[in-house]
């Protein structure tokens, strides 16, 4: 609790209109993840409008902090939050997954100003944080990276790879998120296979782990100023969060893994979301 | 005398005393001598141990801050374990990674099937981005180190388990995207070969002479792009091409010749290599007997080819 009220209202409302973003997006492609995007905004908003070292004028700018959305089919609220930074303009948002568009069905940091890294596939995005913090050591930076994973992606063996990798080679400047909405593709990740407990097996790795209500925006800013501190081993956020976070008919409904809404649904989406009541 | 993909490495090594622009990934394999690069260039070379995943993924986070980036292990596993991550990390984002894949072909002799690359230029050639280049002896390898490092898109090096018979003068330098004619015997065929069959295809070109028959060879140092011009013109010069190759007979060397002559001067072929099968332990050269591989059976197959109007 050691965040100013102010602060935490303002990233709060700009969540609010990231997760308004996401389902415009969507609804208007009429294709797209929304439920993985909504579970993350408050991790997204917080990272990118609080705690990660950027300048939009310059997205290649070789000291800022990284950023890979692992679980990229979650990319719209991505996007939406690099709109809001100022790497593009609002009517790009149009354009999602669209020919010729920057904004691609997955992220791809070739098209996308101010994406980091490519993704799409999962179970490879904390590597290649490593791999970028790794890169900070051989150029004497002292950037952070962050990597924001699914809890369904922990089924990927690759993963536990980077986890043991990391730990080994005492790699502090990495951080990892696991959005842990509870939900995969076709249902249930404790059903399909369980992955606890998750907690026990990061630390296990090595890792310092943190636990905490992933939709919480205080929390997310408080395991931030946390994890900042830790010397000498990464650390990983666990965050415990709702599919489809904030509009009613889409909370922990597993069809919404990646269902576009349509116009009546995204109406009545958006008007929960701003209004922060059911419609 | 080394095998080229130490040739590779050394040179590596010794260009990482005046350049500080590069870093390795090593797994836990003796490829090309880089595995302790960190000794002499501290936290400019890492161990990932046995994870190619993770090993892969790895080199293209740091190629994405700008840094170059050599990952050298075994090419049946990097270019299958890993394939995924290429693919998705490295040639899609199209970074600087150069892949040296040693420890191809029948070449590596005892260890046998499961460690024979025979599809890997197959594979890295379907690759959008990926260019690949192969040395014929340490000379060229060396050569080609030099040249990877100014080289920004992805690539694939691929590298042989023990040394090859030094074909090149010591001041050879390599060019990328152009092949070599080694030898110009005559106008009755062209001999266009790779990696460690290039000496073999040399010696076969001597023995076809003593048959009177003539034969070229060329030395397809980079496969992909592949030098469609010097193909083109060897073939409007003998109408019959053979290519030569260690890996299987589909996807490699004779698959992209025969892309080239088809659609630009349909030529009559023959495609030797390995006969779409895996390896199996043994010497190399008892190996590539069991695939007519070996230049007096390539030269009597040259010789029947060159002998049917």
């Amino acid at each position: 609790m050691s965040q100013s009220v102010e602060k935490v209202e303002e990233l709060q409302q700009i969540a609010k209109e990231l997760r308004r973003d996401v389902i415009y997006m969507v609804s208007r492609a009429k294709s797209g993840h929304v439920g993985g995007s909504l579970s993350a905004a408050e991790i997204v908003t917080a990272l990118y409008f609080s705690e990660m070292k950027l300048d939009p004028a310059q997205p290649k700018w070789p000291d800022r902090d990284r950023f890979i959305l692992s679980k990229g089919h979650c990319c719209p609220i991505l996007y939406a939050a690099l709109c809001r930074k100022g790497y593009f303009s609002r009517e790009v948002l149009d354009t999602l997954r669209k020919v010729h568009s920057p904004l691609q069905g997955h992220p791809d940091m070739r098209k996308t100003p101010g994406l980091d890294m490519s993704s799409g596939s999962l179970g490879n995005g904390l590597s290649i944080g490593l791999g970028m913090a790794l890169a900070a050591r051989a150029n004497e930076k002292n950037y952070r990276v962050y990597v924001l994973m699914g809890d369904g992606e922990q089924e990927e063996g690759a993963v536990w790879e980077a986890a043991m990798a990391a730990s080994h080679m005492k790699v502090d400047n990495l951080v990892g998120f696991v959005d842990c909405n509870k939900l995969q593709l076709i249902g249930r990740v404790a059903e399909i296979i369980d992955i606890a407990p998750l907690a026990d097996k990061w630390r296990a790795f090595g890792w310092n782990v943190v636990q905490i209500d992933g939709n919480d925006m205080e929390a997310v800013l408080d395991a931030l100023d946390k994890v900042r501190k830790v010397k000498g081993k990464p650390s990983v956020i666990l965050a415990d969060t709702v599919k489809g976070k904030g509009v009613s008919f889409m909370e922990d409904q597993v069809q919404w893994h990646s269902k576009a809404p349509n116009e009546e649904e995204a109406a009545r989406a958006i008007k929960e979301i701003m209004e922060g009541e059911k419609a | 005398m080394k095998a080229d993909r130490f040739e590779f490495g050394d040179e590596l090594i010794l260009q990482s005393a005046t350049r500080k622009d590069f870093v390795v990934c090593n797994p836990d394999t003796q490829s090309c001598g880089l595995e302790f690069f960190d000794r002499i260039n501290p936290n400019h070379a890492f161990m990932f141990g046995i994870a190619e995943q993770n090993l892969v993924d790895a080199a293209a986070g740091i190629a994405s801050c700008d840094t170059k980036v050599y990952v050298s292990t075994f090419a049946v596993f990097l270019t299958m374990r890993s394939c995924e991550q290429i693919r998705q990390f490295i040639c899609y984002p199209n970074l600087d990674v150069t892949l040296l894949g040693c420890h191809t072909g029948l070449q590596i002799g005892k260890d046998g099937g499961t460690h024979t690359a025979v599809e890997d230029v197959g594979i890295m050639r379907s690759l959008p981005n990926m260019s690949i280049i192969q040395p014929s002896d340490g000379i060229v390898a060396r050569s080609m180190a030099r040249f990877s490092l100014d080289f920004h898109t992805p690539l694939y090096v691929r590298l042989h388990r023990s040394p090859l018979p030094e074909i090149h003068r010591s001041d050879y330098e390599f060019r990328f995207n152009h092949a070599d004619v080694l030898a110009d015997l005559g106008s009755d065929v062209a001999i266009v070969t790779t990696g460690a069959m290039t000496y073999k295809a040399l010696e076969t070109a001597e023995l076809l002479k003593k048959k009177g028959i003539g034969a070229k060879v060329v030395d397809v140092t980079t496969l992909k792009p592949i030098d469609a011009e010097t193909l083109i013109r060897v073939a409007a010069e003998t109408g019959r091409v053979v290519t030569l190759e260690d890996h299987n007979i589909y996807g490699g060397l004779g698959s992209a010749v025969a892309e080239v002559l088809s659609q630009n001067l349909p030529t009559r072929m023959l495609i030797l290599g390995i006969r779409d099968r895996f390896g199996e332990s043994g010497d190399p050269d008892d190996l590539y007997a069991m695939h007519r591989m070996m230049p007096a059976q390539v030269a009597e197959d040259i010789e029947a080819f060159v002998r049917v109007k």
